[in-house]
């Protein structure tokens, strides 16, 4: 152990010691292969355009080498691999994605994620929404935000041990130590083993998740409600609007563009949620995932690395048309620059 | 934005009210598991967390001793002893020997079982078993009885998961882990996300475009490519493909896209005449960074460290695929899932467990608050 502390000091030390020592050293080397200083004035004019060429590939360096490593290499790999066999070594052509047409299990998969994707991303948006107009009202309304947003600090696997507590099932008649099942004993009904029941253990996966998230868009719409004109809302209350007439009409078309935000950055965590399901039921009781299936497929009897990466694919098309749209929008806002 | 209402007074008390709802809905869930890592592990599983400050009172089945250990006493056969034994005492409240009745006879008073057959059972779980005739079997008698016991709290738990369930260990590899992958990532990513926000340059346009698209790339579909190139490097040069060198190194990257986004966005910002002004005194780029551009941009560096941070620290897709489940290198997360896989119904060591796991991100986060608010917004609301 005390090896692997030391290990880590000495990686803290030479990782930002060798980004230092490189981009000074680059640097440096720069200058004096092209120097700007102490020579005629053209062959300065010169040099300093070499810099000027040069310079920006030695900032962005480092970061360039290590994305295609670990980001863009794979992207194009994982689509290579996919029309490879198991051990990715023999070219099967489509017979992956073929067979993932037809597979039970990822047809099943991908159908939750739809329940997913259809559930969370609506459920944490409203929510959060309202809790940002109702805290906005009240004097202890920051500290109730930060209650709220505070399960988004916490893992996924944390977060399942905490509502598996609360999923809890002991016989009928016995003690129940899970407060949903003593709340529905206390009120007469029958305890239930909720997260193997079929299709409804969807939902209360996705409860954590909602747990987690609506604090996210709460904060985000939170800022966006405080920047509309206080004009707009004086104006509606003058004209007798009452209070669901302004949030409907006048406070949420304001925000649409932030709403839009907040929802797409929850479809992407939806699409990618894979802790939960591994933790809760690992895919049992029809509660697969694709993040999870892929993980299965990954290091199932030794690994089929072609279906995973077939699968990671169709993960990937479904985040396509979002990552298309915010590089639009990120184009439109900085106009270039 | 104070919106009033028609009935002002019966407004603000529904504000209250359904604010008040919200916050104990979603503050609950893990007071349930903070209370339950403190109390006693029998009481976990007698009675449900919420009811800890109570007394907890179950109900039990035992059997008495069997009619060898009788004695003669004032010419009646007679079984003594106590139910609990030597273990923990409770206090009685009622018993029977029906498991229709379990709690027919309160404590402390003879009852008539039939046949001149007496059972007194007192508060102290002493009983007393009187007959006439004598007993017979090697099967004691069957009798029921209701207990309750003192709240008791103890950090126990704590004890055990730490340094008997290996949490400690893997506190300490999460933290060997953590600390790495988000320093490392800064300085690469903050030279770059000047570069892209100040340095005019071919390609830059296209370089921010596919930022910005790698941000949405799921994980997966970095695992296999990465997991075999690993384990090509381990086989090539004869060393293990699981190590934090590996985990370390993949972090970064991962991290990178948000990290150039977010500090880019915020550089770019920076008022533009003191960059020409300092450039108008000779000052270099790199000048410029270091004495400008990196001091002004402690906040964002900082919400960027305390994003990284939390995403390493509660990261388990990453640590399962690129490090190993010895002790020597299983993080927090992973140990967790392994607990709830080995130690599913012991709620006492996975509460405990769970909670030492989310001790850290809340007091980051708790004392942190301000910056990762800002670097949320920054981070979502610019750009996209």
């Amino acid at each position: 152990m005390a090896t692997q502390i030391f290990s880590a000091i000495f990686v803290i030390i030479v990782g930002v010691g060798g980004c230092v020592a490189y981009f000074w050293g680059a640097n440096k080397l720069l200058d004096l292969i092209f120097p700007s200083r102490g020579v005629s004035g053209t062959a300065a004019v010169n040099n300093l355009r070499r810099q000027g060429l040069v310079r920006p590939w030695l900032f962005v360096g480092p970061a360039l080498i290590i994305l295609t490593i670990y980001l863009i290499y794979p992207v194009i790999a994982t689509l290579w691999l996919s029309v490879f066999d198991r051990g990715g070594t023999s070219f099967v052509g489509l017979a992956n994605y073929e067979w993932a047409l037809r597979d039970q299990d990822l047809r099943n998969s991908i159908l939750n994620n739809i329940l997913w994707l259809a559930v969370v991303p609506a459920a944490c948006t409203f929510l959060g929404l309202i809790i940002a107009v109702l805290t906005d009202k009240i004097w202890w309304g920051t500290i109730a935000k930060s209650l709220i947003f505070l399960p988004l600090a916490i893992s996924f696997v944390g977060a399942s041990v905490i509502w598996k507590f609360i999923y809890e099932y002991r016989g009928e008649g016995q003690i129940q130590i899970g407060l949903l099942n003593a709340v529905i004993q206390h009120f007469g009904g029958q305890p239930q083993v909720w997260i193997s029941l079929p299709f409804w253990n969807n939902f209360f996966l996705m409860i954590i998740l909602i747990w987690i998230q609506t604090g996210f868009a709460m904060v985000i719409l939170s800022s966006a409600l405080r920047g509309i004109p206080e004009e707009t809302l004086e104006a509606a209350v003058i004209d007798g609007a009452n209070p669901f007439q302004i949030f409907w009409k006048i406070m949420v078309p304001q925000i649409w563009g932030t709403i839009a935000v907040v929802w797409t950055t929850i479809t992407i965590l939806v699409l990618k949620v894979f802790d939960i399901v591994l933790t809760m039921t690992n895919g049992q009781w029809n509660s697969q995932v694709l993040a999870n299936l892929m993980f299965d497929w990954m290091f199932r009897g030794g690994g089929d690395f072609g279906r995973g990466a077939t699968i990671a694919i169709i993960i990937m098309i479904a985040v396509i048309p979002i990552m298309i749209w915010n590089i639009r929008q990120a184009n439109k806002e900085t106009g270039g620059h | 934005m104070a919106v009033t209402t028609g009935k002002p007074f019966v407004g603000r008390f529904g504000v209250h009210i359904a604010v008040l709802v919200f916050v104990v809905i979603w503050t609950i869930p893990t007071l349930g598991i903070l209370v339950s890592s403190l109390r006693d592990k029998d009481q976990i599983v007698a009675s449900g967390w919420w009811n800890s400050f109570a007394s907890s009172s179950q109900t039990e089945a035992g059997r008495l001793p069997a009619a060898s250990t009788q004695t003669q006493k004032d010419g009646k056969y007679v079984i003594e002893g106590n139910i609990f034994g030597d273990g923990a005492k409770r206090a009685i409240s009622a018993f029977g020997v029906k498991a229709a009745a379990p709690t027919q006879y309160p404590a402390g008073t003879p009852a008539d079982l039939g046949d001149g057959v007496t059972l007194q059972v007192n508060a102290d779980g002493s009983f007393v078993l009187a007959s006439p005739k004598a007993f017979e079997g090697d099967r004691g008698q069957r009798i029921y009885f209701a207990s309750s016991a003192p709240p008791k709290f103890t950090t126990d738990n704590y004890q055990t998961v730490l340094f008997s369930e290996g949490i400690g260990r893997s506190f300490m590899n999460s933290l060997t882990v953590t600390i790495p992958a988000t320093v490392i990532p800064i300085l690469i990513a903050a030279f770059a996300a000047y570069a892209l926000a100040w340095m005019r340059f071919p390609g830059r346009a296209l370089l921010i475009a596919v930022i910005i698209g790698l941000l949405v790339v799921p994980l997966q579909m970095s695992l296999i490519p990465l997991l075999r190139l690993y384990n090509g490097v381990g086989t090539f040069f004869g060393v293990p493909s699981k190590t934090y060198l590996g985990i370390w190194l993949a972090h970064t990257g991962f991290g990178l896209p948000f990290a150039i986004y977010l500090l880019r966005s915020y550089i770019a910002g920076l008022p533009r005449e003191i960059m020409e002004s300092a450039r108008i005194d000779g000052a270099s780029d790199f000048e410029i960074f270091v004495k400008i551009v990196l001091p002004l941009s402690f906040p964002v560096l900082a919400s960027f460290a305390i994003f990284q941070f939390l995403w390493v620290w509660n990261d388990l897709l990453v640590a399962m695929v690129f490090l190993g489940t010895a002790p020597d290198q299983i993080v927090l997360t992973a140990k967790l899932n392994a607990l709830l896989g080995s130690r599913g119904g012991n709620w006492e060591i996975l509460t405990t467990s769970a909670f030492i796991t989310i001790i850290v991100p809340l007091i980051v986060f708790f004392s942190l608050q301000r910056y990762f608010v800002r670097g949320l917004l920054a981070g979502s609301v610019k750009g996209g």
